[in-house]
């Protein structure tokens, strides 16, 4: 009784940690489902949202002008990946690689920026009792306009429904051809590099977003906060899909599936930690639930469908 | 409409799979023309409609099309002048998206593609009527995805989009190739359809000599990366399947291509 209190009393934290990964989500759907590529860039471009927005909010700067300019550094980072992969001919997994790695170098540069006393610093500490902090992990049990869930949910709202504009528009359709099938995209006029560089802008903009998001609501940003993004990020659009694809079918349904399934994994994670488990165990844990997941459909489809071929195959020896 | 000026093509240069597959292929198309394309294996048809398509540059000679020279266009600037059908099915059509969303994406060929929206309710039923030609009970299913389709409804929508904004030059690369004989047959009846409607320039290819034969005024059959047969006006209308192999033999001297020709 008292472990479920416990695991209840910790369920706000869990969704607040779930919208603001929820966002990142949104952006490796962006690539891995609608692109069809694998976008390492994350895992770099998450600090620096984090490390811009809290160098900014440090020096006084608005917290919302803070959060643009994250995801404007975002979108940079993943236009860099785009050139890497479109114009040099770099695989895009190893593209989004080297961004990912020069962005460590130049995440720990920004967050010195200003302090006469570092040139390289590895983290960033910004506070809401100093600060003027849109969300702050600190508010999450009180019943006021303060509590970041709220503002979360919002900014959640917000960004699903600005994608779903996107993705109908001319734009927006040549982007998810180029995804679906870049023959076809090519046959009917698309520039297919133009469009693979726009969706990484975009998805390293929202994932820079997210990075922002984060550092005001633990407080600090760290040049590490982004070190296995890309599989957090994977385990939400893949809890959210294998849970949630039979009811949603509508794409912006489909990018709020992201978001419970970041919750989902966030939840997991709290409920484990009661366990017994420590913090440090949990990318060993996550690797594992987002193989488990990326492996039931795979098995579903290998081992349990219909075995239509093999019937066929009795009735043309019978005859 | 098409001239096409001793294109050359070589792939994999200084390596144990060189393999030239054009050697000096020149070709005009008149504004209407309607040219089928045979030869056996590695004779070079695919070669020279994806060169034409801009899949990947020539080594040498030009192309132009309605009097612009697009040689050195990309493909997808080049789909402003061309709508293109392939052999794999798979590959003319967007698998996840829908039917509808499709057809919007082949409307906008060559167009410039802005933040407007991506379909808009008038073209919807624009694309119902379009669809009811094909006869395949997809004005139905709009907003079915064309991976539910089957390989011969996907063929007959990719010919409806190839034309779908009237193209200066229609590319069939051996679309029916892929089909059993009854959806070949009628993904062929709906391209002389098309075809017909708007009198398209159209380069076809095919494996099918009798089809050659029947579609088109004019046949060209094509012989280790040149065009050996050119035939068209009366001529190609009294073709037969025997006159065509004795022609081969005599333009190539070689007797090997009967049933490399029959069999490929």
């Amino acid at each position: 009784m008292d472990f479920l209190l416990s695991f209840l009393n910790a369920m706000p934290g869990a969704v607040g940690q779930g919208l603001t990964w929820g966002v990142m989500a949104i952006g490796v759907y962006i690539t891995y489902r609608i692109l069809d590529v694998a976008d390492l860039t994350v895992d770099g471009s998450l600090a620096t949202g984090g490390a811009v927005c809290a160098l900014l909010i440090s020096m006084g700067v608005n917290p919302w002008l803070a959060m643009l300019t994250a995801l404007l550094a975002g979108m940079l980072a993943g236009f860099a990946t785009g050139l890497f992969h479109t114009v040099c001919g770099i695989p895009a997994i190893l593209s989004g690689i080297l961004t990912q790695l020069a962005l460590y170098s130049i995440n720990l540069r920004i967050m010195a920026i200003g302090d006469d006393a570092a040139k390289t610093k590895n983290s960033l500490a910004v506070s809401v009792d100093r600060h003027n902090l849109l969300v702050s992990s600190r508010n999450i049990r009180k019943l006021t306009l303060e509590n970041p869930i709220l503002l979360l949910a919002v900014l959640v709202v917000v960004v699903i429904a600005v994608l779903y504009w996107f993705f109908g528009t001319e734009q927006g359709c040549a982007l998810r051809a180029t995804g679906s099938n870049g023959n076809m995209a090519r046959a009917q006029g698309i520039n297919t590099d133009r469009s693979k560089v726009m969706g990484l802008v975009v998805s390293n903009g929202l994932v820079a977003l997210a990075g922002a998001l984060l550092t005001q609501y633990q407080g600090s940003a760290t040049v590490d906060m982004g070190r296995g993004a890309i599989v957090i990020g994977l385990a939400a659009v893949i809890i959210g899909e294998v849970l949630l694809s039979g009811v949603f079918h509508n794409f912006a349904l489909k990018l709020l599936a992201c978001v419970i399934g970041a919750i989902i994994y966030y939840a997991v994670i709290t409920l484990v930690l009661r366990l017994g488990l420590e913090t440090t165990d949990l990318k060993l844990l996550t690797a594992l639930v987002v193989a488990l997941f990326l492996t039931v459909p795979y098995w579903k489809g290998k081992y349990f469908s219909k075995p239509v071929k093999p019937v066929k195959k009795e009735e043309s020896t019978h005859a | 409409m098409l001239d096409v000026q001793n294109i050359r093509k070589t792939f994999n240069p200084g390596t144990v799979n060189e393999k030239t597959a054009l050697r000096g292929v020149s070709l005009t198309l008149k504004d209407g023309d309607f040219v089928t394309v045979i030869g056996g294996n590695g004779a070079g048809k695919s070669t020279l409609l994806n060169a034409v398509a801009g899949v990947w540059p020539v080594d040498s000679g030009a192309i132009t099309i309605g009097g612009v020279d697009v040689t050195k266009l990309p493909e997808h600037k080049r789909a402003k002048y061309i709508g293109r059908v392939f052999q794999d099915p798979m590959m003319g059509t967007a698998a996840t998206m829908q039917i509808e969303e499709n057809m919007a994406l082949a409307a906008r060929r060559g167009q410039k593609r802005t933040l407007r929206p991506g379909i808009t309710r008038d073209e919807r039923d624009h694309y119902r009527e379009m669809l009811k030609i094909l006869d395949l009970g997809l004005e139905d299913r709009l907003t079915s995805k064309v991976g539910l389709l089957s390989g011969g409804q996907r063929q007959a929508l990719t010919l409806l989009m190839a034309a779908l904004r009237k193209p200066d030059l229609l590319l069939l690369d051996e679309h029916t190739a892929a089909l059993d004989p009854k959806t070949a047959a009628k993904v062929l009846e709906a391209t002389e359809r098309i075809v017909q409607k708007d009198r398209l320039t159209t380069l076809m290819i095919t494996h099918n000599m009798k089809d050659a034969i029947v579609h088109g005024n004019r046949l060209i059959m094509m012989y280790e990366g040149r065009v050996a047969l050119d035939i068209s006006g009366e001529d190609k209308k009294k073709l037969t399947v025997e006159d065509l192999l004795a022609r081969f033999g005599q333009a190539t001297g070689s007797d090997e291509a009967d049933d490399k020709l029959l069999l490929s």
